[in-house]
């Protein structure tokens, strides 16, 4: 092993290759073709609109608690007297979801943690196609840049939800939508470009010795990722390239014969199915789901086994597990279209292949939870998000059943319970992963160790108040509020008590819950700058951090931190596989890939 | 920057038997499936939930697409012919054969653009129907997809040849790979013509 002074000394060497002139600032952090800058880049890109989509929620919350009220302080930002009117309110929604969706969490958890950590972990020097990755990450940038645009256009932008259903989509006038179709294109097109560079990367520059079962999970997590995403995206693709032709051309593909608009029959050929853009849109993204999961699932895995000094229960299970949940996911996306009409073959069809997707889901969780049986457990801030994240998810995971199930859907479609099942699996969830990789790897990344107390403040406050945003709506959808109203189901309680006094009056008993859930949530915006704070701090004054500060087994603390271009020092050898740790009869409670250990 | 070298470049590795390229053009194809597949899902479809569906002849000029389907069929001949004469280390037919390859793919757009025109004259735009709107998306898409094509072609005959001088074997791999797209647009055209015109 080479300790810091080889590392002084290697630097020189490495920069004085013959094409090596000083690179300009442009060359060395904009138009990088490097993987880690890369990755940061994605990272500052896609946290920028994780907070942008949450800034949207904390407004949108003010109606839902306080509907028809001026927003104090804020009002300026939507007008009209800072009174949120239902139109502004559908934008707001709409762009949240897709926002949150497509270019917070798929960037941070595919885009930022695959292009760092996936080349460092199988050994690599860099991606297979540096170009591509570049191009790649710029596709997401222009995508992004589009659809904020979309937000100072005449009309505003978007409003037909985060799905996009036609034929709403189709005969909203003004621009908004037309942008959102193009920023998709540019987004769908940054994925697939992605994932063609990670397959390629995970499968042709392993290190020697790297076999697949010697693979870390989390490199296996963002392999089938990048297949989810490279089979599963086209098809939305080629549903977006439709709704622009029924857009901008006048066709008539999701549109039907005798469409009525305000009141009158539309001028349109008609003929077309609303169904189809259902079915095409789901499916990608209900394999989506599983690309906003996996890479979750792989950074806890490496987080967990790190901090209970034990390998992993169940590797191969998991990974078998992994392959069967990648390859299910393409089946089940017609379990949100129970209330479609699709009839009752069908319906039990998706019905029967969602109830056994959760098998391999439950698997991971539960070698998981096996993990923990009997380790030392050393509980440090990212070990707390990944903590944190088994049972959240699985309360989003079980949230889920009932939605599966034809009957009880029906009950609960459309209802703030779906919201609150879904917000499980990705905010306390994938989030909560994402901020446990950000706490594990950021040493690797800057050099620095963070802040241990912030990071607990931070882990504590939005584990208490995540909870107390997303349950009370599992209760509201219960009571059977829609989730799409500004008003949170004011509007909904009064017509239902005029149309039948009594019966659905109880639901006036659960509008009290907004006013709860949007002090959390603003909360929850504040504890976020202990985050903030903690990340800008440690970059500058954290304690500094050494190759391995977590005793890690993994390749990627093999290499300086941060890495230099190339990573290595000199080209890594595998020797055995990632999880060696307690190994009877080692020197030291870990035995790294990178060190033949007692076991090889 | 450019110290830093990634194996696997023109050399495959040996145990998957692959250059990276080589990989990564077959996923990238695997996705142009999804993408036609995605559409001709839709084809199906929306024709099945049609009360009338008109036969494409009826509207469209098949003799006019035959003649296309012959182009698109011998401009990947030619295409193979350009790879081989790279494999036997002879650039100047690497060269005539690459010019058949773009020739043809102007021919076809040419042809295309006679048979666009033509219905847009007759009044029959994608807004007509439901049958118009599939086929100008499908064959619009497909079109795109034969300029990347032939621009992939051009930038490998007048720049990217350059790197016979320096890499032949990455060079041979490149044209392969391009081949590989014409290949699948080619396919792709295949299947549209009868689905389109002859059913």
């Amino acid at each position: 092993m080479a300790d810091t002074t080889t590392t002084e000394e290697k630097k020189p060497e490495v920069s004085h290759g013959e094409h090596n002139e000083e690179l300009s600032f442009w060359r060395k952090y904009i138009f990088s073709t490097d993987h880690k800058t890369i990755g940061i880049q994605y990272m500052i890109t896609g946290g920028f609109f994780l907070f942008f989509g949450f800034g949207l929620m904390m407004l949108m919350r003010w109606s839902l608690a306080y509907p028809d009220q001026p927003l104090p302080i804020l009002g300026f930002l939507i007008g009209n007297n800072g009174i949120m009117s239902p139109d502004t309110y559908n934008t707001f929604g709409a762009m949240h979801g897709t926002i949150m969706v497509f270019m917070g969490v798929v960037p941070l958890a595919f885009g930022a943690f695959g292009n760092f950590v996936l080349p460092l972990q199988i050994g690599a020097v860099d991606m297979a196609f540096p170009k591509i990755n570049a191009a790649s990450y710029w596709c997401l940038f222009v995508g992004g840049l589009i659809m904020i645009a979309s937000f100072f256009l005449p009309d505003g932008a978007a409003k037909s939800g985060w799905t996009s259903y036609a034929p709403l989509a189709v005969i909203d006038i003004g621009f908004g939508q037309t942008f959102w179709l193009f920023g998709m294109i540019f987004l769908i097109t940054s994925s697939l470009l992605g994932s063609v560079n990670f397959i390629v990367t995970a499968i042709q520059l392993r290190a020697p010795g790297m076999t697949y079962m010697r693979l870390p999970f989390f490199v296996w997590a963002q392999l089938v990722t990048a297949v989810l995403l490279l089979l599963a995206f086209p098809p939305l693709e080629a549903a977006g390239i439709l709704q622009l032709m029924d857009r901008l051309a006048g066709t008539s593909f999701f549109l039907p014969t005798g469409l009525v608009v305000s009141g009158e029959v539309a001028d349109i050929s008609g003929g077309g199915s609303p169904i189809l853009w259902q079915h095409l849109f789901w499916f990608l993204a209900h394999p989506e789901v599983y690309v906003l999961i996996l890479p979750a699932l792989g950074i806890v895995t490496e987080i967990i086994t790190n901090n209970t000094r034990k390998p992993v229960f169940g590797y191969k299970l998991m990974v078998y597990s992994l392959i069967f949940l990648g390859f299910m996911s393409f089946s089940v996306w017609a379990h949100h279209m129970f209330m479609t009409g699709m009839g009752t073959t069908l319906n039990a069809f998706f019905q029967t292949t969602t109830m056994i997707i959760s098998i391999p889901s439950v698997i991971i969780l539960s070698c998981l939870f096996i993990t923990l049986w009997g380790g030392s457990i050393r509980f440090n801030t990212p070990m707390l998000f990944a903590l944190g994240f088994l049972p959240m998810f699985g309360i989003g995971g079980l949230t889920g059943l009932p939605l599966g199930l034809s009957s009880s859907d029906i009950h609960l479609h459309d209802t703030l319970y779906v919201i609150g099942h879904f917000h499980y699996v990705v905010a306390p969830g994938t989030l909560f992963a994402l901020f446990a990789g950000i706490y594990y790897w950021f040493p690797k990344a800057s050099g620095r160790m963070m802040n241990e107390t912030l990071g607990k403040l931070h882990f504590w406050g939005s584990l208490i108040f995540m909870n107390l945003i997303f349950f009370p709506m599992l209760i509201q959808g219960m009571a059977g509020i829609n989730r799409r109203l500004h008003d949170g189901g004011a509007s909904y309680a009064d017509a239902t008590a005029i149309i039948e006094p009594g019966f659905y009056s109880h639901v006036a008993n659960y509008l009290y819950l907004n006013k709860w859930m949007s002090m959390s949530a603003w909360a929850l915006g504040l504890v976020q700058i202990f985050f903030l704070v903690n990340l800008f701090w440690s970059l500058k004054k954290g304690k500094k951090a050494e190759r391995n500060p977590w005793n890690a087994t993994t390749v990627e603390w093999a290499a300086p931190s941060p890495p230099g271009h190339g990573n290595f020092d000199s080209a890594v050898e595998v020797y055995h596989g990632p999880y060696e740790y307690s190994v009877p009869g080692a020197s030291k409670d870990f035995s790294p890939q990178f060190e033949k250990g007692p076991s090889t | 920057m450019s110290t830093i070298e990634i194996p696997y470049v023109s050399t495959p590795r040996p145990d998957t038997g692959l250059v990276n390229a080589k990989l990564g053009i077959w996923l990238f194809l695997a996705s142009e499936v999804m993408l036609f597949g995605g559409l001709f899902s839709a084809y199906i479809l929306l024709r099945i939930g049609a009360e009338t569906w008109p036969e494409g002849a009826t509207i469209l000029n098949v003799p006019l697409a035959t003649l296309n389907t012959v182009v698109l069929i011998s401009s990947s001949i030619t295409m193979v012919m350009a790879w081989a004469s790279l494999v036997r280390k002879d650039i100047n037919r690497y060269r005539l054969y690459n010019y058949a390859t773009i020739a043809c793919g102007l021919i076809f757009l040419t042809v295309k653009y006679f048979e666009y025109s033509a219905k847009l004259h007759h009044g029959l735009f994608p807004s007509e129907s439901t049958f118009l709107a599939i086929y100008f998306t499908l064959t619009g898409l497909h079109g795109l997809h034969v300029i990347g094509g032939m621009l992939t072609l051009a930038y490998l005959q007048f720049i990217g040849s350059r790197m016979w001088k320096t890499d032949p074997v990455r060079f041979t791999g490149r044209v392969e790979c391009a081949g590989l797209f014409w290949h699948l647009v080619d396919l792709v055209w295949i299947f549209l013509f009868p689905t389109l015109y002859l059913m």
